[in-house]
C-alpha cells in the first residue's frame, strides 16, 4: 500500500503546484518601483508645449498617471472607463503621451474625449523607460507623499479599480 | 556545395548577424566589446524570450540607446545592470541572481535530479534480488529443456538460415 502513496502524493504535489503557476501571467512583469518614490521627470504638455509637468505638483494627494499613445489599440478599450473615472472618482489623472505624435494625440482626444487633467508629452520615451513601462497602456497609483503605490499592466478596468486601487487609496487616507 | 551543408552553415552563422538589427557606432572597441555582452545579457521586456540584441521592438531598440549612451558617459557595466533592474526587476537580467528567493529556481534541478537517481537507484537494486518464479515440478523442466537442446542441433527452428 505505501508504494503507491508515493507516486500519488508527488502527483498531487505536483497538480497542486500547476493549478498555481500555470494560471500566472509569465509576461506580467512585476514593477520594482512598488513602494518607491515616484521617478522625478518634467515635460511639456500636450495643450500648451511651453508649460511643464511635474510629478511633485501633484504632492498631497492621490493621483494615476496613465500612460497612451494614439496608436494603441488597447488604450480605446480602457478609455471610456478613464471618462468615467474622471468624472466619479475624485481622482486626477494624469496622462503620460509615450511616444506619440503631438497631432495624433490631439485628434485622438479630440475624437475620444479627454479625461486628463494634463498629459505630459514623452516624446522619446526616457521617462517611461524611468518609470520601467515597457508596454501600453500602464496606469500607476501615486499617493500624497510620492511614493507609488501600484502599477497596473494593460487596460484598466473597473474590477482592477475596486480590487487594487481603492483599497490602496481607502486605506490611507482613513488615516 | 550541398543543400544541408549550406543550410547548417546558414544557420551557423545566423548569430553574427544579431550586432546587425541595429548597428551602433563606437570609437573605442573596447567600449563596443562591453556593449555586445550587455545586451547579450539583458531581456526584452516586450518579446521576453529574446535579448536585447536580437530583438527588433522599439523598446529594445530604446534600451539599446540607453546602453550606448551609458557607456559613452564612462558608467561602468555594474552600473548600467543596476540601473536596468532599478527600473524593470530581476526580470531583465537573462541569468536570474541567486537571492532566497530564487533557491528553488537554482537547486531545483539538480534536486529533482538526485531524486530521480535516488529513485532508479532503488528501484533497480530490488530486481536481481526477487527470487526466480517458483516451479511446479523442477524435473519436467529440465527434460523439456534437454529436449529442446538436441531438437536444436538437428532441426534449425523455422525462419532462420541454416
Amino acid at each position: 500500500m505505501m508504494r503507491y502513496a508515493a507516486p500519488l502524493v508527488l502527483f498531487l504535489l505536483l497538480a497542486v503546484l500547476l493549478a498555481y503557476g500555470l494560471r500566472l501571467d509569465p509576461r506580467r512583469v512585476p514593477s520594482p518601483l512598488i513602494g518607491k518614490p515616484a521617478p522625478a521627470f518634467s515635460l511639456p504638455t500636450l495643450k500648451e508645449p511651453d508649460r511643464h509637468f511635474s510629478p511633485d505638483q501633484m504632492k498631497g494627494r492621490f493621483w494615476l498617471l496613465n500612460v497612451w499613445a494614439s496608436w494603441c489599440v488597447a488604450c480605446r478599450d480602457e478609455h471610456p472607463y478613464l471618462i468615467r473615472l474622471a468624472r466619479e472618482a475624485g481622482v486626477p489623472i494624469i496622462g503620460l503621451d509615450y511616444k506619440d505624435s503631438i497631432p495624433g494625440a490631439h485628434q485622438w482626444l479630440k475624437k475620444l474625449g479627454n479625461p486628463y487633467y494634463q498629459v505630459a508629452v514623452d516624446a522619446d520615451g526616457r521617462v517611461g523607460i524611468d518609470w520601467g513601462v515597457y508596454g501600453v497602456p500602464e496606469t500607476f497609483l501615486i499617493d500624497p507623499e510620492g511614493v507609488i503605490r501600484y502599477k497596473q499592466i494593460g487596460p484598466l478596468t473597473p474590477e482592477d479599480w475596486e480590487r487594487e486601487f481603492l483599497p490602496l487609496i481607502r486605506s490611507t487616507t482613513t488615516k | 556545395m550541398k543543400p544541408s551543408a549550406l543550410f547548417l552553415a546558414f544557420l551557423l552563422l545566423l548569430p553574427a548577424t544579431a550586432g546587425a538589427i541595429d548597428p551602433r557606432r563606437f570609437d573605442d572597441p573596447e567600449q563596443e566589446a562591453r556593449y555586445y555582452a550587455l545586451i547579450g545579457q539583458l531581456r526584452c521586456l516586450v518579446c521576453q524570450n529574446e535579448s536585447l540584441a536580437a530583438s527588433s521592438a522599439d523598446l529594445a531598440q530604446d534600451l539599446r540607446r540607453e546602453i550606448q549612451e551609458m557607456i559613452q558617459a564612462g558608467r561602468t557595466d555594474q552600473e548600467i545592470i543596476d540601473f536596468l533592474v532599478q527600473r524593470y526587476g530581476d526580470f531583465v537580467l537573462y541569468r536570474p541572481p541567486v537571492k532566497p528567493s530564487t533557491l528553488p529556481l537554482w537547486l531545483g534541478p539538480g534536486l529533482l535530479l538526485l531524486a530521480g537517481l535516488g529513485i532508479a537507484w532503488r528501484v533497480l537494486r530490488r530486481r536481481p534480488a526477487g527470487a526466480p518464479p517458483p516451479v511446479a515440478n523442477q524435473a519436467q523442466v529440465h527434460a523439456l529443456l534437454e529436449e529442446d537442446a538436441s531438437g536444436e542441433a538437428g532441426n534449425p527452428p523455422d525462419g532462420e538460415k541454416g
